[in-house]
Parts: structure tokens; C-alpha cells; sequence
């Protein structure tokens, strides 16, 4: 563990929305790097850290597209710089190639997706929660993600943070994925002093060049990095590759390859999860919601419970990997799980496979565009506790 | 590897071409545009199946390394060699005589050709 | 009489453990590798700090075939992972070697973008007219009137003019040379790779299995033949005048090598100026 520079980080109160929140917990959490292209709602994100990076030794570039800025932070990243981009919507899927690579080659870095309504250019200022499942699933390939679902500008700062945290000990791209209503919403974010901010260090080896091999696990299932210009003379390919990092067209590689990429997340999944949970102790119905839904969500649960509803809130944080070691437990004693969220069904199917039929699962769908009426939750709720 | 070619008296350098036939490809870039034109398609056949080049004229190669230069496979390439001090000496010992300095680019530009 | 030796003068720029190559027989791409690695040694620079970065195609597995630092990427992106990797690392000399197709079709926006900011990269592009990996398809490159597997009957679209594309995007050397000149090769790559800007050489190379060959203009020996009879360099010739017709006359040389700041010159000189000792770069 080690501490970002001291005058890089605003420590203190702040007032802030959830855009510049995550833009400043990237620069607590050591970002030196961010390329992005602008796209609404998002955009504040990199507009900011555009007027920061300056004043905090760090390097920004409005790159020509999503493409090219997706891809640029992994040059970065291999440069020895921690990157992130930021988009929405349509910048999201034109990014899914460079997390497939980024999964592919293990290289650190962050994307943040401020969520906005789809299909296709959608409602570019309004939010929405459905590129849920493209987080997970949106490259071709089988790989696994880490993603992240923050709840109010202060979590996007804590959790930009824990983001990076991730990206260098699983060597693996970390999604944050936010919404449109957590992006603008402001309120207040405290920032602590730098000393009290733990960052976890790019796992750069120590190995001469001679006995290092750039894809050969560690313990972990992680292999460590080499440093670009330092003699090691090391590949990175998209290819299907060996621990030296060279291209083999065998199954044999592959299956070693992917085996390993995804078991290294799986593995780590119990580390990885993280729930808050809400009165949960008694609870007959369990609402599962993440994000800006959480929060309608929780206001729901309120009015349940005034009326006598045995409801709790289960709200995964770290929503990839998904929490279903704790859904399948709660499965085995309540009634039903209502998964409250901002699209026609998306984590709603991994608490279903979770749950295994012990529980039923109802959905509370939204298109997007608004948050959830409160009233359309609770009048969910009534109907399964009766 | 043969003591200073005769009838090259005085030169105080004579050229060498060393190749690596199993990784020749046959394209015939070496052939066509050697200066002095002393390769030729060996008759054999290296593993993969193509015919590599062989030196015909061992006192025509002046070492000035277009063969290597040209060839897509690095399976050849020519080296000026001082009369007294022949490069398989270096090559036995498995250093480069281009290495990571100039010095091998000099002796290809003092080759000639294009 | 010829020595065996079981390495040449290349091969300490070479990853040899990966040998043979990839390539067919009579394929340009080899050839210009070979002038890279003379280019290199000529150059002095320390091999350690020079990185090279490829994208997807037959050229795009020169990362994987040169002992460097080599990133081999997505398919039209190695620009844009080239302009991450200086910025993060400027004292790496970071060379793009690509082809056509990938950087001047799927990658071409990137490519102008790149030059109009004069990101300090040298990117070299093996021009061959066609997409080899892929089997031999249409690029941007394909002359008028020659066939590929997706123009059966003829390219009938007008194709980039490489160094003319490069110049007015704002690259500070332009050069163009085939894999016949490999002298002139390796002498333009040294140019570059001691040059402080975007960097542009495109070389035009053989690919005997699908462009010559569908094409019914021989093997790759014919093809060096044709470019040696039918070049002519022309050292600052105006880049407007460097269309390449279906098997026509080449124009070859270097065409521009000015100074222009680098992006990361413009970028610290505003910060510099803007802010002041508030600026912590
Ligand atoms: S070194 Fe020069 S002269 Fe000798 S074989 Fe090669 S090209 Fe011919
Ligand atoms: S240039 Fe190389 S591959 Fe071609 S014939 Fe000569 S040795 Fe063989
Ligand atoms: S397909 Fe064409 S470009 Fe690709 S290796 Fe073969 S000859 Fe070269």
C-alpha cells in the first residue's frame, strides 16, 4: 500500500456532484493518464480532470473518438501511467473492443460509464441502468470484469478509488458503472487527507529480464508486470499467447489462457463482493437494487415497512462479480427477491440463477428517462406480502 | 572455413555470405540482386522444401550484404572480412558482427550496389 | 564455400526463438524488417528505450518478430496506443509499423488525428494494395482497376495518396520508398526514428500471394524487377503528385522533413504559459 501525492488531493468537505466526485477519486487514487471523448453525461467527469491534470502532474487528450481514446489509456497504462477513460451510452459499446483487449493483454485501467437511456442514441441527459449486462458481457470472448455501482458522489469517489485498487491487483480493466442521476446529483463528498487513502501499487516484478516471463502467474493467478523500457523486451498481444507473452494457435494455450483470465476473478469473487444491506434481519422480501434505483428503492422499503412489510434492501456494490453467494443464502429463508432497476430486466436474471427457485424474483422494470415512482415499488411489495 | 581467397591480392578485404538455408524461402531476392551475381539455387532442398541459395563464385562476393539486406527471411547475409582475421571467428562465438552499434552499417554502406 | 552460422548480423534485433516467420515466400514485409533492424543500429539509440507498437494484419505481427519492448494491438488502433504509450513515457521512441488497411482504413482517422497533432511517433507503413491477412480484399490503397477478393471486377473507387494524406494532416517527415530501395530504407528509418514528430514512411511491398498473384503480375521477384524499372525518386516532390496508378510509374523519395513543435512541446508550452508555476508537469 502506498498514498497518492498530498497536493493532488483536495482533502476536506466538499459540495460536489457525482461526476467530479469520481473525477477527484481518480486523482486520489494516483491517475496520471485519462483519455476520453465527449459524451453527455459523462463528460464533466474529463472536463474537470482536463483542468486538473495540469496542476497535478497528470496528462489528459480529447482523443478523436471512443476508439482511440479507449485504447490510449492501455498505451498509457503499459507506459507506466494509471489511465482511465469515460464515456455513455453509444461511447460504451464502441469502447467494448479495447475492454476485451485490455482483459486479454491484463492490463490496469479504468472505464467509467455515467448511464443514460438506450437503445442507440436514446436520452442522452436522462438515465437509465441498462448496460448492465454489456458491462459483463459486451466484448466477444469469455473473460471476466470487475464493476462497480456507486450510489451518491461520495461513493463515486470512494469508488473510483477502489476501482484503480482493483485494475493493479487483478491486473484486469475495472468498469465504474454509473447512472445519469448519481453523475449530477450533488451533495456533499468528503475527501480525506492523503495519508488515509490506501493505493494498492502496479505489481511490477523484480525479476531480472533473464528469469522473467511476462505471462507466467504468480500465486495469485496474476503475473506481474515488466516496465516498458527497462530492458525486458517483453510482447503484449490480443492474441491467444503463452506466459511469453507469444502468439500459439493451440487449444492448449488457449484453454491455459482463458482458464486462467477468468479463474482469476473467480477465484478472488468472496474478496471481491460487497454488499450493503439493510434490514435484512427480519426481512420476508428482499429488494435488490443498485445504483440511483437503490435509493428509490430504499424509500420504497421505508413506506413497506410503516405498513407492516417485512422488506430489507440488499444493494450490491461491486456488482461484477455478482453478490450470489449472499442471494443464495437469503434465498434458503425469505419469501421473494424485488429487483428494482432501471431497465426490462438485466441483474434481475442473476439473482433468478442465484436464487435457484427457493425464492421467487419479481422485477420492477423502468425504461429509463426518470427514476422509478416510489409508489410502483411499494405497490410491488404489497402484492407479494399479501 | 577457407583460408584468404586467392587472386585477391591486393585487397586487404574479401567478402563472406553466410546463410541459413532451413530458413530460406526461395524468393530469389539474393540471386537477382547480388551485384556481382555469384548465387545461385542450390540444387538441394532444405527442410521445408525450398532451395536455398549456394555461392558460386567465392572470389566474386565482395561482402557487401544486399543479400542480407534484401532477404524477407534473414536466412543470409554477406560480411566484409579482413584478410587476416576471418569472421567466423566472431560468429563461432556467437556475437554478432553487426551488433548494437554502427560499425555493421559502415560496412554495408561501403558495399555499393543501390 | 559458404559458413554455417546459426544467426546474422539481424538477429540480436530479432526474436529468433520465433523463426521462421509468418510470412510467405517473396513477401515484402521481411525485407523492410531487415532494413528497420540496420535503421536501429544506425540510429545508436538504446534498443531498451525504443518500443514498437502494430496493429492487426500480415505487417502487424512485426511487433511479435522484433526483440523489443512490442505491443501487438486491435486492428487500426496501434496509433492511438502509440500516442498513450509516448505520453505516458516520453523517453521512449515509439515506432508504429503497420499496413494499409490497418492504418489508413479502419485506423485512418486516427492517423490524421496523430499527424495534425505531431505526437512524436514514427509510423511506418507497409503498403501492399490489398489486406493480406484477411485473404485479399479491397483497401483504400487498391489502385483503380485492380482486382480483389471483394473488388472481383476492379477497384473502381479512387485510392489514398499516402504522403499527400500525411503532409496536409500536418506530419513533419514524410517519405516513400519500395522494398526494392533498401538502401534508401533503412536511411529514411534512421531519419526517423532520430526525428522529433509525427513521422511518416510509407514503403510499397510485394504481396505475391493475393495482390500479385490475383492480380497476374508474377511472384514477389517480378515485383521488386517492376519497381526497380519503374521508380523514380524525386527528393521534394510536391506530395499532390504522388497518385499511384495501376502498375504505373512510382515516385519515390523524401518528400517533407521540417520542424514543427511535438504535442507534448505545444502542450507544455501552453500549460507554461497559462499557468505558470501552477503548472506541475
Ligand atoms: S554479400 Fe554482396 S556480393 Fe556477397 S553474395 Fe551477398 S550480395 Fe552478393
Ligand atoms: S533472399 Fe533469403 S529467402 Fe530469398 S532466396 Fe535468398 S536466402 Fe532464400
Ligand atoms: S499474404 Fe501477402 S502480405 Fe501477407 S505474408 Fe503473404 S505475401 Fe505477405
Amino acid at each position: 500500500m502506498s498514498s497518492p501525492r498530498r497536493s493532488a488531493v483536495l482533502s476536506g468537505a466538499h459540495f460536489m456532484d457525482g461526476n467530479h466526485a469520481a473525477c477527484e477519486g481518480a486523482i486520489a487514487a494516483g491517475a496520471n493518464f485519462a483519455a476520453g471523448y465527449p459524451i453527455t453525461p459523462s463528460t464533466e467527469i474529463v472536463e474537470r480532470f482536463a483542468s486538473r491534470a495540469p496542476l497535478v502532474g497528470a496528462t489528459f487528450l480529447q482523443m478523436e473518438d471512443e476508439l482511440a481514446s479507449s485504447i490510449a489509456i492501455l498505451g498509457a497504462a503499459w507506459g507506466g501511467a494509471k489511465a482511465f477513460t469515460v464515456t455513455s451510452g453509444p461511447g460504451f459499446s464502441l469502447m467494448m473492443e479495447h475492454i476485451g483487449f485490455a482483459a486479454m493483454t491484463e492490463t490496469p485501467c479504468v472505464f467509467v460509464n455515467v448511464q443514460r437511456g438506450g437503445p442507440s442514441t436514446g436520452l442522452p441527459t436522462l438515465p437509465a441502468q441498462a448496460d448492465m449486462m454489456q458491462a459483463r458481457w459486451g466484448s466477444h470472448g469469455d473473460y471476466e470484469i470487475i464493476a462497480l455501482c456507486p450510489n451518491s458522489p461520495q461513493e463515486c469517489f470512494n469508488l473510483m478509488i477502489d476501482a484503480f485498487n482493483f485494475s493493479e491487483q487483478y491486473r484486469n480493466p475495472v468498469l465504474l458503472m454509473m447512472d445519469e442521476s448519481v453523475g449530477h446529483m450533488t451533495e456533499k463528498v468528503v475527501i480525506p487527507p492523503a495519508d488515509q487513502i490506501d493505493i494498492i501499487p502496479r505489481r511490477y516484478t523484480s525479476k531480472a529480464p533473464s528469469e522473467y516471463l511476462p505471462f507466467k502467474p504468480a500465486s495469485d493467478d496474476v503475473p506481474e508486470m515488466a516496465r516498458v523500457g527497462e530492458g525486458y523486451h517483453f510482447h503484449v498481444t490480443g492474441l491467444t499467447h503463452d506466459e511469453h507473452g507469444y502468439p500459439s494457435m493451440e487449444w492448449q494455450t488457449q484453454e491455459a489462457l482463458v482458464g486462467r483470465l477468468v479463474g482469476k476473478i473467480r477465484a478472488h469473487a468472496d474478496d471481491l463482493t460487497r454488499t450493503e444491506e439493510k434490514q435484512l434481519e427480519d426481512a420476508e422480501i428482499v429488494l435488490v437494487a443498485y445504483g440511483i434505483s437503490s435509493r428509490v428503492a430504499l424509500w420504497a422499503l421505508q413506506k413497506a415497512r410503516e405498513e407492516g412489510l417485512r422488506v430489507g434492501l440488499l444493494r450490491p456494490i461491486v456488482v461484477w462479480p455478482f453478490p450470489e453467494k449472499r442471494i443464495r443464502e437469503l434465498a434458503q429463508r425469505v419469501k421473494a427477491f424485488v429487483v428494482v432497476e432501471l431497465n426490462y430486466g438485466q441483474m434481475v436474471r442473476e439473482v433468478e440463477r442465484a436464487a435457484a427457485g427457493r425464492a421467487r424474483t419479481i422485477l420492477v422494470p423502468h425504461a429509463g428517462g426518470a427514476v422509478h415512482p416510489p409508489e410502483s415499488i411499494v405497490k410491488v411489495l404489497r402484492e407479494v406480502g399479501s | 572455413m577457407p583460408a584468404a581467397t586467392t587472386g585477391v591480392k591486393a585487397r586487404k578485404f574479401r567478402g563472406e555470405v553466410f546463410i541459413t538455408e532451413d530458413r530460406c524461402k526461395e524468393c530469389g531476392f539474393c540471386i537477382e540482386f547480388c551485384p556481382p551475381k555469384v548465387l545461385e539455387f542450390s540444387k538441394e532442398f532444405n527442410r521445408h522444401g525450398y532451395h536455398p541459395p549456394i555461392l558460386v563464385n567465392e572470389a566474386g562476393c565482395t561482402g557487401c550484404d544486399l543479400c542480407g539486406l534484401y532477404c524477407p527471411d534473414f536466412a543470409i547475409y554477406g560480411l566484409r572480412v579482413p584478410v587476416e582475421s576471418p569472421a567466423a571467428t566472431a560468429s563461432a562465438a556467437g556475437v554478432s558482427p553487426l551488433g548494437n552499434d554502427a560499425s555493421g552499417v559502415e560496412r554495408v554502406r561501403q558495399g555499393g550496389g543501390i | 564455400m559458404s559458413v554455417m552460422v546459426p544467426f546474422n548480423p539481424v538477429e540480436p534485433f530479432l526474436r529468433s526463438e520465433r523463426m521462421p516467420h509468418i510470412w510467405c515466400s517473396g513477401c515484402g514485409i521481411g525485407t523492410t524488417v531487415n532494413c528497420f533492424a540496420r535503421a536501429l543500429a544506425e540510429s545508436k539509440l538504446p534498443l531498451d528505450k525504443v518500443a514498437i507498437v502494430s496493429g492487426i494484419g500480415c505487417t502487424g505481427r512485426v511487433a511479435g518478430y522484433l526483440n523489443l519492448d512490442s505491443f501487438h494491438t486491435t486492428h487500426g488502433r496501434a496509433i492511438p496506443f502509440a500516442t498513450g504509450l509516448k505520453l505516458a513515457n516520453p523517453e521512449l521512441t515509439v515506432v508504429v509499423y503497420s499496413g494499409d488497411g490497418d492504418l489508413i482504413a479502419i485506423g485512418g482517422n486516427h492517423f490524421i488525428h496523430a499527424a495534425r497533432r505531431n505526437v512524436d511517433i514514427k509510423v511506418i507503413c507497409i503498403n501492399n494494395f490489398i489486406y493480406g491477412m484477411t485473404g485479399g480484399q479491397v483497401a483504400p490503397t487498391t489502385p483503380v482497376g485492380a482486382t480483389a477478393t471483394t473488388a472481383p471486377y476492379g477497384c473502381f473507387e479512387r485510392p489514398f495518396n499516402l504522403p499527400y494524406l500525411a503532409e496536409s494532416s500536418g506530419a513533419v517527415y514524410v517519405a516513400r520508398w519500395t522494398a526494392y530501395h533498401v538502401r534508401y530504407i533503412a536511411h529514411s528509418m534512421a531519419e526517423a526514428l532520430r526525428k522529433k514528430g509525427f513521422s511518416f514512411i510509407e514503403i510499397l511491398a510485394p504481396c505475391p500471394t493475393l495482390y500479385q498473384r490475383r492480380n497476374k503480375l508474377g511472384d514477389g521477384l517480378e515485383t521488386m524487377r517492376y519497381y526497380k524499372q519503374h521508380s523514380v525518386i524525386r527528393h521534394g516532390a510536391n506530395t499532390r503528385d504522388l497518385n499511384l496508378d495501376f502498375q504505373g510509374e512510382i515516385t519515390l523519395g523524401k518528400f517533407v522533413d521540417i520542424e514543427r513543435p511535438t504535442l507534448q512541446q505545444t502542450m507544455g508550452q501552453r500549460f507554461r504559459q497559462v499557468l505558470r508555476e501552477r503548472y506541475a508537469g
